[in-house]
C-alpha cells in the first residue's frame, strides 16, 4: 500500500509540475460552461435584414418601424431594385429581404388586400425558417391591429406548458453534455497519453522491473486523473447551479455516484488504448476519433439522435457518453431517482467491466 | 534555397514513412465528411407525441388525424391518463403531450370556445420551441377548417388582409447538409493544419532531434518554412479530397468558382499553420501541445458560427469571433459554395486572414529559439 501511494504521488508530481497542462485541465470545463452557457444559442436575434420598399408611404413606414423595433431584426440596408437582392445575399450583408409592393397603402385601403414577399437566404436553413416565422408574426400583429377587434367565433384556445425548463434555456441540455465531454477528455485521453508516454520514453521499462505489480502501476497512473475529474465535476456543477441557474432536481449523491461511474468507464477505455498503442500520436488520434468525436456527435447533446439515419442510431448505443448524458439529464433536470435510471446505470457498469477486462487482457508486462 | 529543398525532402520523407500519420491525414477527413453531416441535422422532424384524450369525440379524433398526417409528428401513445403520458416523457419516449379535455367538442359547439393543453419536454429548448410552434400552427389550421364549416364567410374581405409569401433562396429544399458540409471541411483543414504542424515540431523537441538541426547552419526561417510548406501542400490535398467527397456523396458542387476557394484556402492554411508553429514553440511535450491545440480548437470551433449563428451571440463573444480565423473561412466557404459569391465579395475576409497569417508566422519565427 505504501508503494502504491508513492506511485500515486509520483504521478501527482508529473501533473503538478506541468503547470500549463494542469491549468488547461482545470480551466477547460469552466470555459466550456461559459461559452455554452452564454455564447451558443440557436435562438435568432439581431439578424441583419434588408428592405425593398417600392411604395414609401405611411403604411409601409409604420410597418417597417414595427419590424425594426423587434429585437429579432437589425435593419441593415434599403434596396431600390430587385437585382440588388442577389447582390446583398452574396456579399452576406443580409439574411432576409422584405419586399413591399408598390401602392401598398392604397391597395390596403381600397382592395383590402396586399402581398408582402419575404426572401430568405436559406444557405442556413434553420435561421431562414426562424426569420420567416418571426417576420410573419410581426406582420400578423400589424394586421391584427388594423382589423381592430373583430369578434371571431369558434375558437380553440391552446395552453402550452414547458416542462422542466420553462424559460427554454439552452443550458439545460448542454450542462450534462459538457460534463461527459470533459470527463472523457481528462480520463480517456490524458490517461492513455501519460502511460504511452512512459512507454515512448522508456521509463515504463524502469517501472515494470520494480517490485510493484504491473497492474498496480497502471492503476496508480489513473488515480490522479480520477481525482482531477472529481474536481472538474464539482466545478461544473457549482457553475451550472450558481452562474447558469440550472438546478439539481434529483439527489446530489446519486449524481456524483453516476459521474464517478462514468469516470471509471472513461479510465478503463484510456487504459485499454494505452495497452494497445505504442506512440503518443496514435494514442491521441484513437482517443480523439474513437471516443471524443462519438461523444460530441452521437451522445445527443449537440445533435438530436432521433434525426440520424439508422446505422448511426445503432452505433450511438455503443457510446458510453450517450447513456451518461441520459442519466445526468434524468437525475439533474427531471429529478428522477435510481429507479428511473437503473437501465442506463447497468449498461455503463457493463461497459466498464468489459473495457477494463479487455485492457487487462491486452496489458503486456514486457515491452517489445 | 538548396538548404530549404533538403529540409523539405526530409519532411516529406518523414511524413510518408509514418503510416499512422498518413492514415490520419487521409482517412480522417474522409470518414468525418461521410459521417458527420448525417449526424449534424438540426431539422426538427419526427416529434413524438403522446395524446391524452379525455373526450373521445369525433372532433378529437379528427384533430389527432390531422396532426399525425402533417408528417412532423408521430403518435407515440394514445391514453386516457395524463400520468401515463408524463411517464413517456420521463422515459424519453415522447416529446410533447397533447391533452384534450373532457368537454372539448361540447364546449366548441355550445360555447364557441374550447381549450387544449400542450406540455412539452423543454430540456432541449430549441426543439421544444419549434415543436410547440408546429403543433400550434396545425391546431390553428384545424381551427380555421372547422370554423369555416360553421360560419359562412363573407364573399369580399371587409377587413384589410396582408398575404405573406416567402421563398428560400440558394437552398430551396432546405437541405441541412448543404449548410454543414462546407463548414466541416473548414474544421478538417484547421485540425490538420494546427494539430499536425505543432505536434510535428514538438515531437522533434521531445525526441531531441531538434538539437541536431539547431547545430547546423540552417536559418530560423529555413526551418519554419521547411515545416510549413509540407503541411500547406497536405492541406490543399485534403481540401481537394474533401471537395470531391462533397461532390460525390452529397452532390454539392460550389456555385462559385473553385479558384476563389483555393485562393482563400491557400491564405488560410498559412494562418493556421502559423498558429500551429507558434504553439509548438511554447510547448515542450506532445501531451502539452495536443491539449493546448485541442483547447484552442474547441473555442475556435464553437465560436465559429458552424453550429450556431454568430449574430445571436452576445457582444463579447462576437468580439472573440473576430479574432477567430475559422469563422472567416466558414463564412467564405458557405458564401462561395452555396451562393456563388465571387472573389471580390470575399476580399475583406481574405485581407483579414492574410493579416493573421503574417502576424502569426512572424511571431513564430521570432519566438523560435535555436537553443534548448
Amino acid at each position: 500500500m505504501k508503494q502504491f501511494i508513492s506511485f500515486v504521488r509520483k504521478e501527482f508530481y508529473h501533473i503538478w509540475r506541468d503547470k500549463r497542462t494542469m491549468f488547461i485541465l482545470l480551466v477547460m470545463p469552466i470555459m466550456q460552461i461559459i461559452i455554452f452557457g452564454f455564447a451558443l444559442t440557436n435562438e435568432v436575434k439581431n439578424a441583419k435584414i434588408a428592405i425593398l420598399d417600392q411604395s414609401h408611404d405611411a403604411a409601409t413606414a409604420s410597418l417597417l418601424s414595427e419590424i425594426s423595433a423587434s429585437k429579432y431584426f437589425d435593419l441593415e440596408a434599403n434596396l431600390y431594385t430587385q437585382s440588388q437582392i442577389d447582390e446583398t445575399f452574396k456579399s452576406g450583408k443580409a439574411k432576409m429581404v422584405i419586399v413591399l409592393p408598390a401602392n401598398f397603402q392604397s391597395d390596403l385601403q381600397h382592395t383590402n388586400s396586399v402581398q408582402i414577399q419575404l426572401i430568405a437566404d436559406a444557405s442556413d436553413p434553420n435561421t431562414a425558417t426562424t426569420l420567416i416565422n418571426y417576420a410573419s408574426s410581426v406582420i400578423r400583429d400589424y394586421q391584427l391591429r388594423l382589423t381592430a377587434e373583430q369578434k371571431i367565433p369558434y375558437i380553440i384556445n391552446t395552453q402550452v406548458r414547458m416542462l422542466y425548463n420553462p424559460q427554454l434555456k439552452g443550458a439545460y441540455s448542454f450542462v450534462p453534455g459538457v460534463m461527459a465531454m470533459v470527463l472523457m477528455l481528462v480520463c480517456t485521453m490524458m490517461t492513455a497519453i501519460t502511460i504511452v508516454r512512459e512507454k515512448e520514453m522508456g521509463t515504463m521499462e524502469v517501472m515494470l522491473v520494480s517490485p510493484m505489480q504491473p497492474l498496480k502501476i497502471v492503476t496508480a497512473k489513473a488515480v490522479p486523473y480520477l481525482l482531477l475529474s472529481i474536481v472538474n465535476i464539482i466545478s461544473i456543477l457549482l457553475l451550472s447551479v450558481y452562474v447558469l441557474d440550472v438546478p439539481i432536481e434529483g439527489s446530489l449523491l446519486l449524481l456524483m455516484a453516476e459521474s464517478i461511474l462514468f469516470t471509471l468507464t472513461c479510465l478503463s477505455f484510456g487504459l485499454f488504448i494505452s495497452a494497445v498503442t505504442d506512440s503518443q500520436q496514435t494514442a491521441m488520434f484513437i482517443s480523439l476519433t474513437g471516443m471524443f468525436l462519438p461523444t460530441v456527435m452521437l451522445s445527443g447533446f449537440m445533435f438530436p439522435v432521433e434525426n440520424m439515419p439508422l446505422p448511426l442510431r445503432i452505433i450511438s448505443h455503443a457510446v458510453p457518453a450517450r447513456w451518461f448524458y441520459q442519466i445526468v439529464r434524468s437525475v439533474m433536470i427531471k429529478g428522477l431517482d435510481i429507479s428511473g435510471v437503473w437501465k442506463e446505470t447497468v449498461i455503463l457498469i457493463g461497459m466498464t467491466i468489459f473495457l477494463l477486462g479487455l485492457a487487462i487482457k491486452k496489458f503486456k508486462i514486457r515491452l517489445a | 534555397m538548396r538548404t530549404l529543398l533538403f529540409l523539405l525532402q526530409k519532411e516529406f520523407k518523414q511524413i510518408f514513412r509514418d503510416k499512422g500519420i498518413l492514415r490520419v491525414i487521409f482517412m480522417m477527413p474522409a470518414m468525418q465528411l461521410l459521417i458527420l453531416p448525417w449526424a449534424a441535422d438540426y431539422e426538427i422532424k419526427n416529434i413524438r407525441l403522446a395524446v391524452v384524450d379525455h373526450d373521445h369525440s369525433v372532433y378529437a379524433q379528427n384533430l389527432i388525424n390531422k396532426i399525425t398526417a402533417s408528417g412532423y409528428f408521430q403518435l407515440d401513445k394514445y391514453t386516457g391518463y395524463y400520468n401515463d403520458a408524463l411517464h413517456e416523457i420521463e422515459d424519453d419516449d415522447a416529446d410533447i403531450i397533447l391533452e384534450i379535455p373532457t368537454s372539448f367538442e361540447k364546449d366548441f359547439v355550445k360555447e364557441q370556445s374550447t381549450n387544449l393543453f400542450i406540455a412539452v419536454n423543454a430540456i432541449n429548448g430549441v426543439k421544444a420551441g419549434l415543436g410547440a410552434g408546429y403543433l400550434q400552427t396545425i391546431l390553428s389550421d384545424y381551427n380555421q377548417d372547422i370554423r369555416l364549416k360553421w360560419v359562412q364567410m363573407p364573399k369580399f374581405n371587409n377587413s384589410p388582409n396582408i398575404n405573406v409569401t416567402y421563398s428560400n433562396w440558394f437552398n430551396p429544399l432546405m437541405n441541412y447538409k448543404y449548410f454543414m458540409v462546407p463548414g466541416i471541411l473548414v474544421i478538417l483543414l484547421t485540425m490538420v493544419g494546427s494539430f499536425l504542424a505543432s505536434l510535428n515540431i514538438v515531437k522533434e523537441k521531445e525526441i531531441g532531434t531538434i538539437e541536431q538541426i539547431n547545430v547546423t547552419p540552417i536559418k530560423k526561417y529555413h526551418f519554419i518554412l521547411g515545416k510549413l510548406i509540407p503541411f500547406w501542400v497536405l492541406g490543399l490535398i485534403i481540401l481537394t479530397i474533401g471537395l470531391t467527397i462533397a461532390r460525390l456523396a452529397y452532390g454539392i458542387s460550389p456555385a462559385g468558382s473553385l479558384l476563389t476557394i483555393y485562393v482563400f484556402a491557400a491564405v488560410y492554411l498559412l494562418a493556421v499553420l502559423g498558429l500551429g508553429l507558434l504553439l509548438s514553440t511554447y510547448c515542450a511535450t506532445q501531451q502539452q501541445a495536443m491539449l493546448i491545440s485541442f483547447f484552442m480548437m474547441m473555442i475556435f470551433v464553437l465560436l465559429s458560427g458552424l453550429y450556431t449563428p454568430i449574430d445571436s451571440m452576445p457582444e463579447w463573444a462576437q468580439w472573440i469571433t473576430r479574432f477567430n480565423p475559422v469563422s472567416y473561412f466558414i463564412e467564405v466557404m458557405r458564401m462561395v459554395v452555396l451562393k456563388g459569391s465571387s472573389l471580390s465579395d470575399v476580399r475583406n475576409n481574405i485581407f483579414i486572414v492574410l493579416g493573421f497569417a503574417v502576424v502569426l508566422n512572424t511571431w513564430a519565427v521570432f519566438s523560435y529559439r535555436k537553443r534548448a
